[in-house]
């Protein structure tokens, strides 16, 4: 089984989010997507003042085989992006959850963060897909 | 060489109900990520496809390519029945262990499959793709039978293929001596056998190597010896980047029967001369050499940030086209792929990804042979 850090909220697209302190949203893919989605080759980040939905595609992670969209967790603007992952995309690979992440979003109501999953939902999701 | 219809399943999915080789728990035990390929439940990777594709390059890899079907071709007529099913001539084959690559087409000249002919004792052996096989038999047997012919399908038989650098020493030290000398003397194409072990120095990867078929019994054997050398397992996942950038077509995805090998960077394949030799196909393909042949397969580079992928969009100054393959090269590091673009494109050509243009140029094949990079990158 992957690893599914218990202090994160996920969503069942595979995404990760943390909260950060200043209210920030901190977003990446988990090491269960990113060890399906296999060696990835390129990532295509959004603008930084970018608005998005919840659900709207932001981002595309490429695998040699695949491409993969990245969608929004919940409504907000996009804060920062991780431009490490420009010329290393192979760092999701290596650290999902850490130097691998891929942008920041403003969340437009902090609230929204309580319909995503925590770590145990995420896991019984990951059970289910088997 | 054939084209997998969901080469992954899904984020999630595990594939259910596949044909399985003899080494399949060999995979799963290791950790293999397991795709459906043609039917088949096939490793894609064991980790990584970026290091098994550099290890092929750079020293040695084995496949396991058991999906792949054997057809022996037996009988007084078996000759003949070659030259009426294949649009290559097996009558080029001189001696005993002699192999050529060839097309199977139908009689619009539409390819149903692509496949390695080696001259056998008693015939021919043949080895066809994995999801094509089923077709590929009904075809030969009803279409070929021209006198006393069979045409039998080889379950009871495995196949790895062993490539890189080093790939045929490391085959060689395990080999014992009765045939150790032979397979050491082999040129590319051609094949020796001790008993049903069959050794031929063929591949899909641009690499210098072997492929071992032998008894599915003997099979996992033969793959534990071969990693305990140092050989690194090797997934259909690496297999595409390596025949890829080695500029070697893949079944269903960059000619169909909907293609001619004329269309499909195949026209060395179609043996012209003798002239009288009537194989299936020919009239088609001689009507399309008369009128001009309008598409051309062509290797692509891709000059912005991105991957190619099959089915993206083409444009170039001489007409519209698609992408048959599209994928990251690991050697390279550069997206590559082929397209069938208009016959007069010149190198200049443009991308649809996701509704942008991006830059890219048409390239000469291959992209790499023998770790080398033959073409230009600037």
């Amino acid at each position: 089984m992957s690893e599914i850090p218990a202090e994160l909220r996920y969503t069942s697209d595979h995404e990760w989010v943390r909260e950060e302190d200043d209210g920030s949203l901190t977003v990446g893919i988990t090491a269960h997507a990113q060890e399906a989605l296999g060696d990835l080759v390129f990532v295509e980040l959004p603008d930084e003042g970018r608005l998005s939905e919840a659900g709207e595609a932001c981002a595309v992670v490429e695998s040699v085989k695949a491409a993969s969209d990245v969608y929004a967790p919940v409504a907000g603007t996009v804060v920062a992006i991780n431009e490490a992952l420009e010329d290393k995309p192979e760092l999701v690979n290596e650290s999902p959850y850490g130097e691998g992440w891929l942008f920041r979003l403003e969340p437009d109501d902090p609230r929204n963060l309580e319909g995503l999953l925590n770590a145990q939902a995420y896991s019984a999701l990951l059970d289910e897909e088997g | 060489m054939v084209a997998p219809a969901a080469f992954f399943c899904c984020l999630s999915g595990e594939c259910a109900l596949g044909r399985k080789t003899p080494l399949y728990q060999t995979h799963v035990d290791v950790g293999a990520r397991m795709v459906d390929f043609g039917g088949w439940d096939m490793p894609v990777h064991y980790g990584s496809q970026i290091e098994e594709h550099h290890a092929v390059r750079r020293e040695a890899g084995v496949f396991d390519v058991s999906h792949m079907g054997v057809v022996d071709v037996r009988g007084p007529a078996a000759r003949e029945a070659m030259q009426r099913l294949l649009c290559n001539d097996v009558g080029r084959l001189e001696t005993l262990g002699d192999a050529l690559y060839t097309c199977m087409l139908n009689e619009r000249g539409g390819v149903i499959d692509d496949l390695i002919v080696y001259a056998a004792e008693d015939g021919y052996r043949v080895v066809v793709n994995a999801a094509t096989r089923e077709q590929d038999l009904a075809w030969m047997r009803s279409q070929g039978v021209v006198g006393d012919v069979t045409f039998e399908e080889r379950d009871d038989l495995a196949m790895l293929a062993v490539q890189g650098p080093g790939a045929r020493s490391q085959v060689q030290a395990l080999l014992d001596e009765a045939v150790v000398a032979r397979a050491g003397e082999l040129r590319p194409f051609q094949a020796t056998r001790r008993d049903e072990l069959f050794i031929s120095r063929t591949g899909y990867t641009g690499e210098d190597g072997f492929e071992l078929v032998m008894p599915a019994g003997e099979v996992a054997d033969w793959w534990q010896r071969l990693v305990a050398a140092g050989v690194r397992p090797c997934g259909l996942g690496a297999r595409d980047t390596l025949r890829l950038e080695a500029g070697l077509n893949l079944y269903g995805t960059d000619m169909t029967t909907e293609t001619t090998p004329l269309e499909s960077a195949l026209g060395w394949t179609v043996a012209w001369e003798p002239s009288d030799r009537d194989f299936i196909g020919r009239q088609a393909l001689a009507a399309q050499r008369e009128q001009g042949v309008t598409q051309k397969l062509s290797g692509v580079l891709l000059e912005d940030r991105g991957v190619l992928r099959n089915h993206q969009g083409v444009r170039t100054p001489a007409g519209e086209g698609e992408i048959t393959s599209g994928s990251w090269s690991p050697t390279l590091e550069r997206a590559i792929g082929f397209a069938r673009v208009p016959a007069d494109a010149g190198d200049e050509c443009e991308i649809d990804m996701r509704g942008k243009w991006k830059a890219a140029r048409l390239v000469r094949l291959p992209f790499v042979r023998h770790g080398r990079i033959r073409i230009d990158l600037d």
